[in-house]
Protein backbone atom coordinates (compact mmCIF):
# COMPACT_ATOMS: atom_id res chain seq x y z
CA UNK A 1 0.00 0.00 0.00
CA UNK A 2 2.83 2.36 0.94
CA UNK A 3 4.77 1.45 -2.15
CA UNK A 4 1.73 2.21 -4.31
CA UNK A 5 1.32 5.60 -2.69
CA UNK A 6 4.99 6.43 -3.22
CA UNK A 7 4.71 5.36 -6.84
CA UNK A 8 1.68 7.55 -7.39
CA UNK A 9 3.37 10.57 -5.78
CA UNK A 10 6.51 9.94 -7.84
CA UNK A 11 4.51 9.72 -11.05
CA UNK A 12 2.64 12.91 -10.24
CA UNK A 13 5.86 14.79 -9.48
CA UNK A 14 7.50 13.43 -12.62
CA UNK A 15 4.66 14.49 -14.88
CA UNK A 16 4.55 17.94 -13.27
CA UNK A 17 8.28 18.39 -13.85
CA UNK A 18 7.88 17.20 -17.43
CA UNK A 19 5.07 19.67 -18.04
CA UNK A 20 7.17 22.54 -16.71
CA UNK A 21 10.13 21.57 -18.91
CA UNK A 22 7.90 21.21 -21.96
CA UNK A 23 6.32 24.58 -21.36
CA UNK A 24 9.71 26.25 -20.94
CA UNK A 25 11.05 24.70 -24.09
CA UNK A 26 8.02 25.59 -26.22
CA UNK A 27 7.90 29.08 -24.75
CA UNK A 28 11.52 29.85 -25.68
CA UNK A 29 11.61 32.60 -28.28
CA UNK A 30 13.55 32.01 -31.42
CA UNK A 31 15.72 34.70 -32.93
CA UNK A 32 14.19 36.16 -36.06
CA UNK A 33 14.66 38.93 -38.61
CA UNK A 34 11.89 41.01 -40.18
CA UNK A 35 12.67 42.82 -43.41
CA UNK A 36 10.44 45.58 -44.77
CA UNK A 37 10.69 46.40 -48.47
CA UNK A 38 9.82 49.45 -50.54
CA UNK A 39 6.62 47.93 -51.96
CA UNK A 40 5.26 47.24 -48.48
CA UNK A 41 6.17 43.57 -48.45
CA UNK A 42 7.52 41.94 -45.30
CA UNK A 43 9.87 38.98 -45.15
CA UNK A 44 10.35 37.13 -41.85
CA UNK A 45 13.33 34.84 -41.44
CA UNK A 46 13.39 32.61 -38.40
CA UNK A 47 16.42 31.09 -36.73
CA UNK A 48 17.40 27.84 -38.35
CA UNK A 49 17.29 28.83 -42.00
CA UNK A 50 20.55 29.56 -43.82
CA UNK A 51 19.37 33.05 -44.86
CA UNK A 52 18.46 33.94 -41.29
CA UNK A 53 21.74 32.71 -39.78
CA UNK A 54 23.78 35.15 -41.88
CA UNK A 55 21.62 38.07 -40.80
CA UNK A 56 21.58 36.97 -37.16
CA UNK A 57 25.38 36.86 -37.18
CA UNK A 58 25.62 40.50 -38.32
CA UNK A 59 22.87 41.49 -35.88
CA UNK A 60 24.75 39.89 -32.97
CA UNK A 61 27.89 41.79 -34.00
CA UNK A 62 25.89 45.00 -34.06
CA UNK A 63 24.37 44.36 -30.65
CA UNK A 64 27.74 43.40 -29.15
CA UNK A 65 29.31 46.61 -30.48
CA UNK A 66 26.37 48.67 -29.25
CA UNK A 67 26.79 47.31 -25.75
CA UNK A 68 30.56 47.73 -25.76
CA UNK B 1 27.12 69.29 -36.95
CA UNK B 2 24.91 70.93 -34.35
CA UNK B 3 21.90 69.70 -36.30
CA UNK B 4 23.22 66.13 -36.06
CA UNK B 5 23.61 66.44 -32.32
CA UNK B 6 20.14 67.99 -32.04
CA UNK B 7 18.49 65.13 -33.95
CA UNK B 8 20.21 62.48 -31.84
CA UNK B 9 19.58 64.35 -28.61
CA UNK B 10 15.91 64.55 -29.53
CA UNK B 11 15.89 60.83 -30.34
CA UNK B 12 17.35 59.77 -27.00
CA UNK B 13 14.92 62.12 -25.29
CA UNK B 14 11.78 60.72 -26.91
CA UNK B 15 12.74 57.04 -27.19
CA UNK B 16 13.29 55.55 -23.77
CA UNK B 17 13.67 52.05 -25.20
CA UNK B 18 16.71 52.98 -27.21
CA UNK B 19 20.15 52.03 -25.88
CA UNK B 20 22.43 53.17 -28.71
CA UNK B 21 21.96 54.71 -32.15
CA UNK B 22 24.38 55.52 -34.95
CA UNK B 23 23.64 57.44 -38.16
CA UNK B 24 25.71 56.48 -41.17
CA UNK B 25 25.82 56.93 -44.92
CA UNK B 26 25.66 54.15 -47.51
CA UNK B 27 29.42 53.76 -47.42
CA UNK B 28 29.40 53.13 -43.69
CA UNK B 29 30.79 56.51 -42.64
CA UNK B 30 29.52 57.52 -39.21
CA UNK B 31 27.61 60.81 -39.37
CA UNK B 32 26.55 60.90 -35.76
CA UNK B 33 26.08 58.70 -32.72
CA UNK B 34 24.55 58.69 -29.28
CA UNK B 35 27.87 57.40 -27.91
CA UNK B 36 31.19 59.24 -27.66
CA UNK B 37 33.34 56.22 -28.52
CA UNK B 38 34.25 56.63 -32.21
CA UNK B 39 35.68 53.12 -32.47
CA UNK B 40 32.48 51.55 -31.16
CA UNK B 41 30.35 53.74 -33.39
CA UNK B 42 32.44 52.61 -36.36
CA UNK B 43 31.97 48.94 -35.46
CA UNK B 44 28.21 49.47 -35.13
CA UNK B 45 28.12 51.23 -38.51
CA UNK B 46 30.08 48.44 -40.24
CA UNK B 47 27.90 45.69 -38.76
CA UNK B 48 24.74 47.65 -39.62
CA UNK B 49 25.83 48.15 -43.21
CA UNK B 50 26.68 44.47 -43.65
CA UNK B 51 23.39 43.48 -42.06
CA UNK B 52 21.44 45.86 -44.28
CA UNK B 53 23.23 44.71 -47.44
CA UNK B 54 22.76 41.02 -46.63
CA UNK B 55 19.09 41.62 -45.82
CA UNK B 56 18.60 43.56 -49.04
CA UNK B 57 19.49 40.44 -51.00
CA UNK B 58 16.41 38.68 -49.61
CA UNK B 59 13.96 40.66 -51.74
CA UNK B 60 13.63 42.09 -55.22
CA UNK B 61 12.48 45.50 -54.01
CA UNK B 62 14.67 47.95 -52.16
CA UNK B 63 14.94 47.35 -48.43
CA UNK B 64 13.55 50.18 -46.30
CA UNK B 65 13.96 48.95 -42.75
CA UNK B 66 14.59 45.85 -40.67
CA UNK B 67 14.54 44.61 -37.14
CA UNK B 68 16.23 41.55 -35.71
CA UNK B 69 14.98 40.15 -32.42
CA UNK B 70 17.67 38.27 -30.52
CA UNK B 71 17.66 36.67 -27.09
CA UNK B 72 19.84 39.48 -25.77
CA UNK B 73 18.04 42.41 -27.37
CA UNK B 74 16.75 43.83 -30.63
CA UNK B 75 18.56 45.69 -33.39
CA UNK B 76 17.05 48.05 -35.95
CA UNK B 77 18.30 49.54 -39.21
CA UNK B 78 16.24 52.16 -41.06
CA UNK B 79 17.09 53.87 -44.36
CA UNK B 80 15.99 57.28 -45.56
CA UNK B 81 17.57 58.30 -48.86
CA UNK B 82 21.32 57.93 -48.59
CA UNK B 83 21.35 57.76 -44.81
CA UNK B 84 20.82 54.89 -42.43
CA UNK B 85 20.30 54.72 -38.73
CA UNK B 86 21.21 51.65 -36.69
CA UNK B 87 19.94 51.19 -33.17
CA UNK B 88 19.92 48.68 -30.34
CA UNK B 89 17.21 48.20 -27.72
CA UNK B 90 16.49 45.80 -24.91
CA UNK B 91 14.22 42.78 -25.17
CA UNK B 92 10.76 43.06 -26.72
CA UNK B 93 10.61 46.75 -27.56
CA UNK B 94 7.54 48.40 -29.08
CA UNK B 95 8.75 47.84 -32.62
CA UNK B 96 6.41 50.29 -34.37
CA UNK B 97 7.29 53.07 -31.98
CA UNK B 98 11.04 52.53 -32.34
CA UNK B 99 10.74 52.56 -36.14
CA UNK B 100 8.76 55.80 -35.97
CA UNK B 101 11.33 57.47 -33.71
CA UNK B 102 14.24 56.36 -35.89
CA UNK B 103 12.56 57.61 -39.06
CA UNK B 104 11.81 60.94 -37.42
CA UNK B 105 15.46 61.26 -36.39
CA UNK B 106 16.67 60.52 -39.91
CA UNK B 107 14.29 63.08 -41.38
CA UNK B 108 15.54 65.70 -38.94
CA UNK B 109 19.02 64.89 -40.19
CA UNK B 110 18.00 65.61 -43.75
CA UNK B 111 16.30 68.91 -43.05
CA UNK B 112 18.23 72.12 -43.68
CA UNK B 113 19.38 73.86 -40.55
CA UNK B 114 16.72 76.14 -39.16
CA UNK B 115 17.81 79.77 -38.97
CA UNK B 116 18.06 81.04 -35.45
CA UNK B 117 15.43 83.64 -34.58
CA UNK B 118 16.73 87.16 -34.53
CA UNK B 119 17.16 88.48 -31.00
CA UNK B 120 14.61 91.07 -30.09
CA UNK B 121 15.94 94.51 -29.65
CA UNK B 122 15.73 96.05 -26.24
CA UNK B 123 12.94 98.52 -25.69
CA UNK B 124 15.37 101.35 -25.30
CA UNK B 125 16.82 100.67 -28.74
CA UNK B 126 13.48 100.79 -30.41
CA UNK B 127 12.63 103.81 -32.39
CA UNK B 128 9.20 104.86 -33.24
CA UNK B 129 8.29 106.95 -36.15
CA UNK B 130 5.55 109.36 -35.56
CA UNK B 131 3.84 111.14 -38.28
CA UNK B 132 4.29 114.81 -37.99
CA UNK B 133 1.09 116.56 -37.63
CA UNK B 134 0.17 118.51 -40.60
CA UNK B 135 1.17 122.08 -39.91
CA UNK B 136 -1.95 123.36 -41.57
CA UNK B 137 -4.17 121.36 -39.21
Amino acid sequence: MRARKALAVGAALGSAAGAVLLRRRSGRRRDRAELYFDDGSLVTLAQGSAEAERLLLHARELLAAARG
Amino acid sequence: MAQTADALAHLTEISTQLETAVVLDREGTVLGATIDDDDRAGRIARAALELFRAAGEQGEQELVQLDVALHEGTVFVVRDGDRLIAAATGLQPTVGLVFYDLKTCLREFGEPAKPKPKPKRAASERTTTRKKKDASA
